[in-house]
């Protein structure tokens, strides 16, 4: 086979899902079926090894985010204690993130096969599948474990639902809802690697990564490494939205230009004063630097910005930038588990001071306050959450700086009162960080003085 | 084996004790959240740190050595993650009793 694409999205249809003669007929057995791959899955001990070994040559990382390299996480499964079990990381809790949708939608039996192999590869005999609440109707994957059944592959397939929200996909708040608990991350250690799923070693991984994996099985890692960059080889999965003629999901090789996808989706609509990268925790950078703007890492990083799960979303130059950037923070704040002190006040707090000064209320030294704010929250959850909200709050700082003096010299401007550019969920609940550690009363004023839970 | 003072942030419910007791790694935030310099515990800050654990009323304070936090109490040596779950239902703390345990008031 030789570098193009798509890979993933080979015999697509975005209506319907293809069934496992479909999938089959497009992509092959899998290496553990036929013939030419039992060297990677067969009962040897050191086989699932093998595939491990072929994913760190192929140099895999997740899907998810993170960016984690795949193999090692699947080689720490493999050598915890116990017998190990898969999750299929499938919530997608990121609005502005349609993939791992399409992914289960569309291309079910590629993320099953995925799962299968790495169930095997880390000694598993079990994988369940998490899609969030939303996609509760996608019967594609259900359908799909029925018909793998015959299969006989050894792996009991499952299908959980996880609750919406921002955080339930988060690796520790999947192990505690799969365990009976709430879907909100807990401490750390212990990772799910050591004791996860029924206390057993558990392998969380993205749908994406775990698609990317059955590719790499069947084909081999020097052809996984032909397209992309030599430091995040491969193609990826990216949601593009904004004003362009063809908004979606697109598959493209890392380190691909913005201006290439953007004239894969038939250009732009109207003028773009920024693009929002990773996810709505993500990176603003200025539309100046779309030209020449490579997607990868190693090149988005002077940015301050990276992959991550490859949402890509344009923000027009008719939106205001503040007062989206106010709105998105404010929901990263309500999105906040509630559980961790800094979290909730910080985030809170750094929404509020958006807020301000998007309506031109906030007084002097709002810029040094959002600094030192960032800073008194950055790295202190339990979660990377408060990271993430953090990196929108500072990027826009940067990028917007020029809007945000505006607004705060001159209050609202006239196209604050426009319709949202980038949606949020209906299912966000801003009452439920209520309940939790928010502190009554302004930052600094509060200093020190706990009311805590009554608020 | 050196050893670094780690917060549980969801355990942890603020009531600030830790700072009073280990000032040289723990300062306090706007909302009184712990601000932990995890750098290594030098002998003489050991025993302390150590006090600082015991007295955390919800064992939000652990005491980390090689990579995995341990409870610095047996007191608090019991199933990992107990106080979690319960720490939200717990009645409201006591205001500020910690305050005497500060030498320098």
């Amino acid at each position: 086979m030789t570098a193009t694409l798509p890979r993933l999205l080979l015999g697509v249809d975005p209506d319907s899902a293809l069934s496992l003669q479909d999938h089959l007929d497009v992509h092959g057995p899998l290496p553990s079926l036929g013939t030419g791959g039992r060297r990677l899955l067969s009962r040897r001990p050191d086989a699932g090894g093998a595939l491990i070994e072929e994913v760190e040559r192929a140099g895999l990382r997740g899907r998810g985010g993170a960016s984690f390299p795949a193999a090692s996480k699947m080689r720490a499964v493999a050598s915890a204690r116990g017998k190990a079990i898969v999750v299929v990381n499938a919530t997608e809790g990121e609005p502005a993130s349609m993939k791992d949708r399409l992914l289960l939608q569309s291309l079910p039996h590629l993320v099953l096969d995925g799962a299968v192999l790495a169930a095997t590869a880390v000694g598993a005999d079990e994988a369940i599948v998490c899609v969030c609440e939303t996609n509760a109707d996608l019967h594609s994957v259900q359908r799909a474990i029925g018909e793998r059944r015959a299969l006989r592959e050894g792996v009991d397939l499952r299908f959980s639902v996880v609750p919406n929200g921002y955080v339930s996909g988060q690796e520790s708040a999947l192990v505690q809802h799969l365990n009976g608990g709430p879907a909100l991350p807990t401490f750390t250690p212990p990772m799910p690697f050591q004791s996860g799923v029924q206390g057993r070693p558990t392998l969380v991984s993205n749908a994406e990564t775990l698609a990317h994996l059955a590719m790499i099985a069947r084909h081999g890692a020097e052809w996984y490494r032909q397209l992309g960059i030599a430091s995040q080889p491969g193609s990826t999965l990216v949601t593009l939205s904004g004003p362009v003629a063809h908004p979606g999901v697109y598959e493209i090789e890392h380190g691909a230009s913005l201006s290439s996808l953007i004239e894969a989706a038939g250009g732009l609509s109207a003028t773009v004063r920024a693009v929002l990268l990773g996810g709505y925790a993500g990176t603003w950078v200025d539309a100046r630097s779309i030209h020449g703007l490579g997607l990868s890492d190693e090149q988005l990083a002077p940015y301050g910005a990276s992959v991550g799960a490859g949402v890509i979303a344009l923000l027009s130059a008719d939106a205001c930038p503040v007062a989206e950037t106010a709105r998105l923070m404010q929901w990263l704040a309500d999105q906040s588990a509630g559980q961790c002190g800094p979290c909730v006040n910080g985030l809170h707090a750094i929404a509020k001071t958006f807020a301000q000064v998007a309506a031109g209320t906030a007084g002097r030294g709002a810029a040094q306050n959002l600094a030192r704010l960032v800073l008194l929250t950055r790295g202190r959850g339990a979660c990377r959450h408060p990271d993430g909200a953090v990196r929108l709050a500072e990027s826009a700082a940067q990028v917007f700086a020029e809007e945000l003096s505006d607004h705060a010299r001159h209050g609202a401007c006239a196209a604050c009162g426009r319709a949202a550019e980038f949606p949020l969920p209906a299912w966000s609940d801003p009452e439920r960080t209520t309940r939790s550690k928010r502190t009554r009363g302004t930052a600094g004023s509060a200093s020190k003085l706990r009311i805590g839970a009554r608020a | 084996m050196s050893q670094r003072v780690v917060v549980n942030p969801i355990a942890c419910t603020a009531h600030g004790m830790c700072a009073e007791l280990l000032p040289e790694r723990i300062t306090l935030d706007d909302w009184g959240y712990p601000i932990v310099d995890g750098r290594p515990l030098s002998a003489d800050l050991l025993e302390h740190a150590r006090r600082a654990a015991e007295v955390c009323p919800t064992f939000a304070l652990l005491l980390q050595s090689d990579g995995s936090p341990v409870r610095a109490s047996a007191r608090a040596s019991q199933p990992a993650q107990p106080t979690v779950r319960n720490v939200r239902r717990r009645p409201e703390p006591v205001v500020r009793r910690q305050t005497r345990l500060d030498p320098r008031r």
